[in-house]
């Protein structure tokens, strides 16, 4: 290797060939990668449907739904970006920015996912339309009556032969109003229903995500895939495939106290990643940070020749 | 022509002022050297650079996979030989994008006023995070309808939920297979400018800074 010392510097400096080193980098990761993707494939578990929740869970859909209509899910108390719930909303003292920020994405969980689609397929089905006029026409505290009364009802609910069955008792217009969603969902309808915002084309999942992840059947497909918060779900991939481990850090908080269980995690966690985010990008400026290098010396191995001269 | 421009009017033009600005701050000498400092012998100094070749396969990957539309990797063997090939580049990329960082950060390479390289390094780091986020949300699939589902909380929390809204597809693909890779291939560009500005750096202790 021929040295010779930088005449505008005084560095000594010996032949690097740059673009050589670049066209060998393409070469080994494009090798590396073509294996790795010829061997081992991607994950890819299909996508859940309304269609596929009503046909393998149709009392927990039926629950959720009449969940809906009861304001008792995690959608219809939600607040903000959906509505003016407050359940999960999130706030340290004074400091809300998700209250601040308002509604800006409108849901009403009781008539978006359960009275407008079934109110759109009431038109050719005459039971329905009077249920739905039944339950639309009743006081406040019938219809809380019902709702109540169903609500604990489907705890006991059996499937039969994909409808839902419940003892006997006085539901009003609930089990023919909720036997005709559970058959436009099992349909495929209500899929369709739910993503439509009005216009031809559509790709805002907002409605149908939102009403699936009320019940709780996406969360036990997410479990059979370690996906769920406290298995570490947001740094894994389903089956057993490398997932967003980048995202260590980030996971880690919500498995510690005082995060983990706090009714606020979300909000404590995003303020702790945004303080770390900008002390990474700060920390050649950052006392005791930037002199960690000179205290462990792994340098002394990366420049080990160097210091050996 | 053979005409001579007044030195008045060269003075004047802001093409010339641009053209006099990047010969001085980085000539072509400089911008693709054939020669390093001794100490550059490391492995150490080829974790970047294999970055950089991970992220040329993502991006070849990903136009491919974008060309065909968010469904042909669902169905066809092809597409997801392409969504295999754009996975597997993404955590290479990843990999020797940390190792690099790392490696950076134990040779305490914001020296003699590299700190702005190392700021846009960190930044790069920050937005390809997001950018494999948005990838991972227009999967559509399983994995995409959980992360959007669980995601939405923390973004709702800190007031962007109304504004990113993971639950709207059209708006995370279209983050993912545009602008968040262009933000990232112009933070590559000007943090490789960056280096060769300044060249490596020299080892902690040493006499003298870093050659260019």
């Amino acid at each position: 290797m021929s040295t010779r010392i930088d005449r505008a510097n005084g560095v000594r400096t010996a032949p690097y060939d740059l673009v050589k080193e670049l066209a060998i980098a393409l070469a080994g990761t494009l090798a590396l990668i073509l294996i790795l993707a010829a061997a081992l494939s991607s994950p890819d578990v299909p996508s859940v449907t309304i269609q596929s929740w009503a046909q393998k869970q149709p009392v927990d859909l039926v629950t959720t739904a009449t969940g809906e209509l009861a304001g008792s899910t995690v959608s219809a108390g939600y607040g903000a970006p959906y509505n003016s719930g407050s359940t999960s909303v999130q706030s340290l003292g004074f400091f809300s920015p998700q209250s601040w920020a308002g509604a800006r994405l409108s849901v009403d969980s009781a008539q978006d996912f359960v009275l407008k689609p079934l109110q759109a397929a009431s038109t050719s089905n005459l039971d329905l339309a009077a249920a739905l006029s039944q339950y639309n026409g009743a006081a406040d505290s019938q219809r809380s009556a019902w709702l109540d009364a169903y609500g604990k009802a489907l705890k006991d609910a059996k499937e039969d032969n994909g409808q839902v069955v419940v003892a006997d008792g006085d539901y009003g217009p609930l089990p023919v109003m909720m036997a005709s969603l559970l058959q436009i969902a099992r349909a495929g309808a209500l899929d369709g229903y739910l993503l439509s915002s009005g216009g031809f084309y559509q790709t805002d999942y907002t409605r149908p995500l939102l009403f699936m992840g009320d019940g709780s059947y996406l969360s036990s497909l997410a479990q059979d895939q370690h996906l769920l918060g406290n298995q570490w779900g947001m740094m894994n991939e389903t089956g057993s495939y490398p997932g967003q481990t980048w995202l260590w850090l980030y996971t880690l908080w919500y498995q510690i106290p005082p995060y983990n269980g706090n009714a606020n995690a979300d909000l404590m966690v995003v303020l702790t990643m945004l303080v770390l985010s900008l002390a990474l990008v700060l920390v050649p400026f950052i006392p005791g940070i930037r002199d960690i290098p000179r205290w462990i010396p792994v340098h002394r191995l990366i420049w080990r020749r160097h210091y050996a001269d | 022509m053979s005409e001579k421009i007044a030195p008045d009017v060269e003075a004047a033009s802001w093409t010339a002022a641009i053209r006099r600005r990047l010969a001085a701050g980085l000539p072509i000498e400089r911008l693709l050297p054939d020669r390093q400092p001794v100490y550059v012998g490391s492995w150490v100094y080829v974790f970047g650079v294999i970055t950089i070749a991970a992220l040329v396969w993502v991006i070849l990957s990903g136009v491919v996979l974008a060309f065909f539309g968010p469904q042909w990797w669902h169905t066809t063997s092809a597409g997801r030989f392409f969504n295999s090939l754009h996975f597997w580049s993404v955590q290479l990329f990843f990999i020797f994008m940390v190792l690099h960082l790392w490696g950076q950060f134990f040779m305490a390479s914001w020296r003699n006023g590299r700190a702005p390289t190392w700021m846009i390094g960190a930044v790069m780091f920050l937005v390809s995070i997001l950018a494999a986020f948005t990838g991972y949300l227009a999967q559509q699939n399983l994995d995409s309808q959980w992360i959007a589902a669980n995601a939405k909380d923390a973004l709702n929390a800190s007031g962007t939920g109304g504004f990113f809204n993971v639950l709207n597809f059209g708006q995370m693909y279209g983050l993912h297979v545009m602008l968040l890779p262009v933000a990232i291939t112009v933070l590559v560009v000007v943090h490789i400018v960056q280096v060769r500005m300044r060249g490596v750096v020299a080892p902690i202790g040493a006499q003298g800074e870093a050659s260019k």
